[in-house]
């Protein structure tokens, strides 16, 4: 039985896909057999973030409408063993991914995965409430700022009351805070929440956090997941959030403002 | 003088306003999240009553559902404007 996490947000933009990507790269860099599903209906990036838009040959609705098996849809990783993407259609509009059709997706990858990853659509509608309807396990992704935290708070209370978990009065879904695209020098300056101030208000357990980094775009532009560049702070801080995911006590970093020396401003060094 | 003031009272920091107004939004999103789907229109209705009798403002009503183990109670306050007298029109 695998464990099926969601990434979801509400906020647009805040940093799902790029989560999605690395995280499931990390799931698998580790050892465990993973596949990451996009749940993006008609504006698919996962595959782009993989780096595997041109092997894009079927996609999760026609899997969903019998027009292509489920192996013939799903594409393996280049890069990393034990890794699979199963990418959105782009054309096709979001009423085709029904839950009936995503329960039996999600059934038989269950059996064959240890972890399957989901990424979700931005907003509160359809598409984001049928990503995170089978979930085990949600991560909340959360940039420091007013409208995401708020809008990850409306996601809390979905997760808390429109998924399978919560309708079978099964175990909630277990939430965790990822906290994406943070800057310490702007949090010491008093210009954006801190990590504590948005534990503090979404009162749910941080599994991570995630500092602004060159090395994500740098990471998108080429297609590779972020977690691979393990030189960057991003890459690393990923890898933590996995190392978390798994169990693991993990110390935080990058949350810290590092005021740059006169050489490492010379020479160009220090955080990446 | 007005130049210590200045310099001891310092400016408030974005971030600590963006706090205070995302601590109260959420808790009334919480409050929102528990009650049940009819409330909204529960408290639309109600307001329609009352508003045949006394002109209220929409803020001016507040329900309150509160669930115990055994019971729940459902508490209305209306706050109605005064006339010139000072008696509740
Ligand atoms: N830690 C980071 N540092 C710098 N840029 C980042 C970071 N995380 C994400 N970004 C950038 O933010 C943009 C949005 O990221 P991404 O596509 O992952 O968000 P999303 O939540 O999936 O968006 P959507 O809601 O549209 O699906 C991208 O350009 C990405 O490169
Ligand atoms: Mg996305």
């Amino acid at each position: 039985m695998a464990k099926i996490i969601v990434v979801t947000s509400g906020k647009g933009g805040v940093g799902k896909t790029t989560s999605a990507a690395a995280i499931a790269t990390g799931l698998a860099l580790r050892g465990n057999k993973t596949v990451v599903i996009d749940f993006d209906v008609g504006l698919r990036n996962l595959d782009l973030v993989m780096g595997c838009e041109r092997r894009v040959v079927y996609d999760l609705i026609n899997v969903i409408q019998g027009e292509a098996g489920l192996n013939q849809a799903l594409i393996r990783d280049k890069r990393t063993e034990n890794l699979h993407i199963l990418p959105a259609s782009q054309t096709r509009d979001k009423e085709a991914l029904t839950a009936e059709g995503v329960e039996k997706v999600l059934d038989t990858l269950s059996r064959e995965y240890d972890f399957i990853v989901c990424d979700s659509p931005a907003g509160i509608e359809h598409g984001a409430q049928l990503a995170m309807y089978f979930a085990d396990e949600a991560i909340v992704v959360t940039n420091p700022e007013v409208s995401s935290v708020r809008d990850s708070d409306r996601i809390l209370g979905l997760l808390a009351s429109k998924t399978r978990r919560a309708e079978r009065s099964e175990p909630p879904v277990r939430e965790h805070l990822l906290i994406t695209r943070y800057d310490p020098s702007r949090v010491t300056s008093g210009d954006m929440l801190t990590l504590e101030d948005v534990r503090e208000i979404l009162a749910i357990n941080l599994v991570g956090l995630i500092p602004e980094s060159e090395a994500v775009l740098r990471a998108s532009n080429q297609g590779v997941p972020v977690v691979h560049d393990m030189d960057s702070d991003a890459g690393q801080a990923y890898a933590d959030t996995v190392s978390r995911l798994l169990g693991e006590d993990v110390p935080l970093r990058f949350h810290e403002y590092q005021k740059k020396g006169l050489l490492s401003r010379m020479f160009g060094g220090g955080r990446r | 003088m007005k130049l210590l003031e200045f310099l001891k009272r310092e400016r408030k920091k974005s971030a600590s306003v963006a706090k205070e107004r995302l601590q109260i939004i959420v808790a009334h999103q919480r409050g929102e999240r528990d009650q049940p789907d009819y409330m909204p229109m529960l408290q639309q209705e109600l307001l329609e009553v009352i508003r045949r009798y006394v002109q209220v403002d929409q803020d001016a009503i507040n329900i309150n559902l509160d669930s115990d183990n055994d019971c729940s109670i459902l508490e209305l306050n209306v706050t109605l404007p005064r006339d010139e007298q000072g008696r509740p029109g």
